[in-house]
């Protein structure tokens, strides 16, 4: 583990038996969990290669636990490290060895559903998928759909501020949440937004939105449902470069068109894929596209004819429509697979998340086959192709001395260089413990300050989810110290009038 | 001693910021000021004129990005994106007529710091979901970035969004990068006549319900209908936006029309006049002329299906319409220094949402909160944000409430 966490406090692990008593006293029954074998389901997230056991897990049911379990840790000096349904790609919640991991399961229900004001409002134990299905029988969804939706929760969703391969269109989760009930370090309630549109002050639930557990623990969200659209049709495009395809992108949304999703594989992608799910996807390309449109069968027919034509124009090599519903769940069968696909084919692989600006696809994927022959490891790509959002996967073996170590400095080299091209280290995954120390690459020591500051306006002793998100701990005295000297500074040559 | 420092770049806004700091100076920050009556009066020693930082910087329409100093005016921004058959996608409306100045005023800057949108705001969102990057100088005076150029990007927390809307409290920003969108290649609109209030909200319920993918929703009352441009008749009509390609719209017209008919009287709008009408919703025409500028103007935001229930709650002698199928309600109070701010702080209480005085005389504006009151500990947590930013105080202190 190259990423190192905070030292475990010895004074706090010594009182560990009080403390678990005190937590019983405020959920009781089952809703404590202090034996290790117990424990050891939740001693990672979906970042395996990161594992500790927290020092207790803490299940509670209502508000009202939460908010006491943290005003006690916050009384006592305890860290705490949310988690939803441990689906975090970026180790976000992974425990701490001296804190208590606050698993939101069994905040599942779903309270309201208002077809009028087109919104839900429910539990963050709630599953993605969870409140599509509860209002698709009056036509509605959630936007928002990470490939994990079937296990991630709505909780998690908010923390992370998750994407999926339709927020080019429908945006991410920012996008779509409208309230929620927060619980502060301090066990203080507060709510943010509403069924309303905007916030009344300082937008502190778009800061919420993808704050990755660490400014407060969300108890209930509102989120905006969406009709379902008439008519969904997708054209897979195959091309002989990554430019054609990357050329083929950016015409289609410099032609005005936003498709609903946008998705792109490499030659790697599409070959594991293809034994692996049998979509039909053509061997003999070097870039496919998934291009979807959806909306009345008017407009999507409209808009699949000009798809097809600016392929043509980009040198595309097959083009092929769903002609049924059938058949476009076929063409996403294959990118929705990706990941299990290239689990069979390697014993461990790490799932990179950073974003680039678009025009610089051709050169991010060529300069990553370079470090790829490097490093001796292979990688496959899937790509969010429409917002710029890159998937390589890193297949390395951890039992094979070494190639952990070598898959990790890889995945940074890569982040590095979207970076360094105008992108990001992460689209939608988080920083987590994962990028943690990459932190740098954009930020400068003034920007990360200004940012921990804002976490100390929520949560001042800094026990919430600590060790994620900023490579240097600093106390909020430190940050809050003033750097400037009175009256003594020269006013500088400004126009006045 | 002079009372505006106008920057000439973004080394400049540092400087003056640790001017004020060094000297216990308060500055007041403005664009080109188009919004400037807006909020608590100022109590401010000096103005920071950031109209100097001008010009767009980047854009790129293939990627969907521009960026842009933040002093550039938004015209400007908006014929560039004309040129290449792009927009805002989140409507910016313009206060300058509401507030008694000109139309078209504003800059980039202003439009990110108030979060501005307009009728589109429903399906596109405000400005806050379109920034995507911003470099700004802190009432600590540290010149800070956050964000990027790339949609999408979740990298640190999202101190975009809450620079949008802060009103200048927090941060000068002095550079934004936006997302920017293709614009439709057509519009129409479809309208119900002769509704009353709660009627049309249901109407507007039912239409933003279906797959029509309504991009603007507005209910006007008979009461300030003749105001609007582009409806057929000066009666009471609710209004319903179609955007994107003629095949498209031409279908959900028809749809929609039909949704519509149990309603009421369906009439439709070509682009012309569909186009003069939402123009007219985004400005808030009804209440830009001289003798209805004396009123004092509330604009409340609550959930879209109780926007109605206000009407029962506060005087009849009050002028309102419905903007964002019924969740966006404007107000303009029938006397000069009485906004009556009791009834309408009582009446969102009780639908949920949140009011702002954004137009009342500025001896009212010192007396009375312009944004919503905010419960206890939320207003504690927004003071430690700002101290977070500000701890002086040095950038429009008390704008938004007294202390932050």
């Amino acid at each position: 583990m190259a990423v190192r966490m905070p030292e475990p406090d010895t004074q706090v692990l010594a009182r560990r038996e009080a403390i678990v008593k005190a937590l019983r006293a405020i959920v009781p029954g089952e809703g404590v969990i202090a034996t290790t074998r117990e424990m050891k389901p939740f001693e990672s997230d979906g970042l395996t290669a990161y594992r500790q056991t927290p020092m207790v897990v803490v299940l509670p049911e209502t508000t009202e636990q939460v908010s006491q379990v943290l005003a006690y840790c916050h009384g006592e000096g305890v860290k705490v490290v949310p988690r939803g349904a441990g689906t975090s790609l970026s180790g976000g919640a992974l425990p701490l060895a001296d804190g208590v991991l606050l698993g939101m399961a069994k905040f599942s229900r779903i309270k309201d559903i208002d077809f009028a004001n087109r919104v839900a409002v429910v539990e963050p134990g709630v599953t993605n998928l969870a409140v599509s299905n509860a209002v698709a029988h009056a036509g509605f969804y959630y936007a928002p759909d990470p490939s994990s939706q079937i296990a991630c929760t709505i909780g998690g969703n908010v923390a992370e501020n998750s994407g999926g391969v339709h927020c080019l269109k429908y945006g991410m989760t920012t996008n779509n949440v409208l309230g929620c009930e927060l619980v502060l370090m301090n066990g203080e309630v507060v709510r943010l937004g509403g069924k309303h549109l905007d916030a009344a002050g300082f937008d502190l639930l778009g800061l919420i939105n993808g704050s990755e557990g660490l400014l407060g623990v969300v108890t209930e969200v509102t989120v905006r449902i969406l009709q379902k659209a008439e008519t969904q049709r997708a054209v897979l495009v195959g091309f002989p470069s990554s430019e054609d395809a990357g050329a083929c992108v950016s015409r289609i949304i410099g032609a005005g068109i936003i498709p609903a999703g946008m998705e792109m594989m490499d030659r790697m992608a599409i070959h594991v894929v293809e034994e692996f799910v049998h979509a039909g996807y053509p061997l003999d390309v070097e870039a496919l596209l998934i291009v979807e449109l959806d909306g009345p069968r008017a407009e999507v027919d409209h808009l699949i004819s000009r798809v097809e034509q600016i392929a043509k124009q980009c040198r595309s090599m097959t083009c092929r429509v769903s002609t049924s519903e059938e058949e476009r769940l076929l063409f996403w069968s294959g990118r929705k697979a990706a990941f299990g696909a290239v689990g069979r084919i390697s014993p461990d692989y790490f799932c990179m998340d950073g974003t680039i600006p678009r025009a610089r696809l051709p050169q991010v994927l060529a300069e990553m086959k370079k470090m790829s022959e490097q490093y001796g490891l292979r990688v496959a790509n899937v790509f969010h192709a429409g917002d710029g959002n890159l998937h390589p996967l890193i297949l390395y073996d951890a039992n094979v001395p070494g190639e952990l170590d070598r898959a990790e400095q890889f995945g940074a080299d890569v982040l590095k260089l979207c970076v360094k091209v105008g992108g990001v280290l992460t689209g939608e995954h988080g920083i987590g413990v994962e990028k943690r120390d990459l932190m740098g690459e954009m930020f400068s020591e003034l920007d990360l300050a200004a940012q921990q500051r804002v976490k100390c306006a929520f949560d001042e002793k800094g026990l919430l989810n600590p060790g994620k998100v900023f490579p240097v701990l600093r106390s909020c005295a430190e940050l809050g110290r003033m750097h400037v000297s009175g009256g003594k500074l020269p006013f500088p040559d400004i126009p006045r009038f | 001693m002079t009372d505006t420092l106008k920057p000439r770049d973004a080394q400049e806004v540092e400087d003056a910021v640790r001017w004020a700091l060094g000297n216990d100076k308060a500055l007041e920050l403005i664009g080109q000021g188009s919004k400037r009556a807006i909020g608590r009066p100022s109590q401010t020693d000096l103005t920071l004129d950031l109209s100097g930082l001008t010009g767009v910087t980047l854009y790129e329409p293939e990627e969907l990005v521009l960026s842009a100093r933040a002093g550039t005016p938004l015209s400007e921004i908006e014929a560039l994106l004309e040129k290449n058959n792009q927009q805002l996608a989140f409507e910016p409306m313009d206060y300058g007529p509401l507030l008694g100045g000109q139309a078209g005023g504003g800059t980039i800057g202003g439009t990110i710091a108030t979060n501005l949108s307009g009728p589109r705001r429903i399906k596109a969102g405000a400005a806050r979901d379109h920034f995507l990057g911003v470099t700004c100088v802190t009432g600590r005076a540290e010149t800070i970035k956050s964000g990027g150029r790339v949609v999408k990007n979740v990298t640190g927390y999202d101190m975009c969004k809450l620079l949008a809307g802060s009103w200048g409290t927090l941060a000068a920003m002095t550079d934004v990068t936006i997302k920017v969108l293709p614009k439709p290649e057509a519009e129409a609109s479809v309208l119900v006549t002769g509704l009353d209030d709660a009627r049309a909200c249901a109407a507007m319920a039912a239409a933003m319900g279906s797959s029509c993918d309504v991009s603007a929703a507005a209910h006007l009352p008979d009461h300030v209908a003749s105001y609007f441009d582009g409806l057929p008749k000066p009666e009471a009509s609710t209004v319903l936006r179609l955007e994107g390609v003629a095949p498209s719209v031409a279908h959900r017209k028809a749809a929609l029309a039909a949704l519509l008919r149990p309603f009421g009287p369906v009439a439709l709008l070509d682009e012309k006049d569909s186009s003069l009408l939402w123009r007219s919703v985004r400005q808030v025409k009804p209440f830009t002329s001289e003798a209805a500028r004396e009123r004092p103007l509330w604009r409340i935001s609550t959930a879209p299906a109780r926007g109605h229930e206000l009407v029962d709650l506060i005087t009849p002698a009050a002028q309102m319409f419905y903007d964002w199928a019924g969740g966006l309600v404007w107000v303009a109070m029938p006397f000069a220094h009485e906004p009556d701010a009791a009834a309408i702080r009582g009446a969102v209480k009780k639908l949920g949402g949140h009011a702002t005085l954004v137009r009342a005389p500025a001896s009212v504006r010192a007396a009375l909160d312009v944004f919503e009151p905010q419960a206890a500990g939320l207003a504690a947590l927004s003071k430690r944000v700002k101290e977070g930013f500000d701890p002086k105080g040095v950038l429009n202190p008390g704008r938004m409430w007294a202390g932050v």
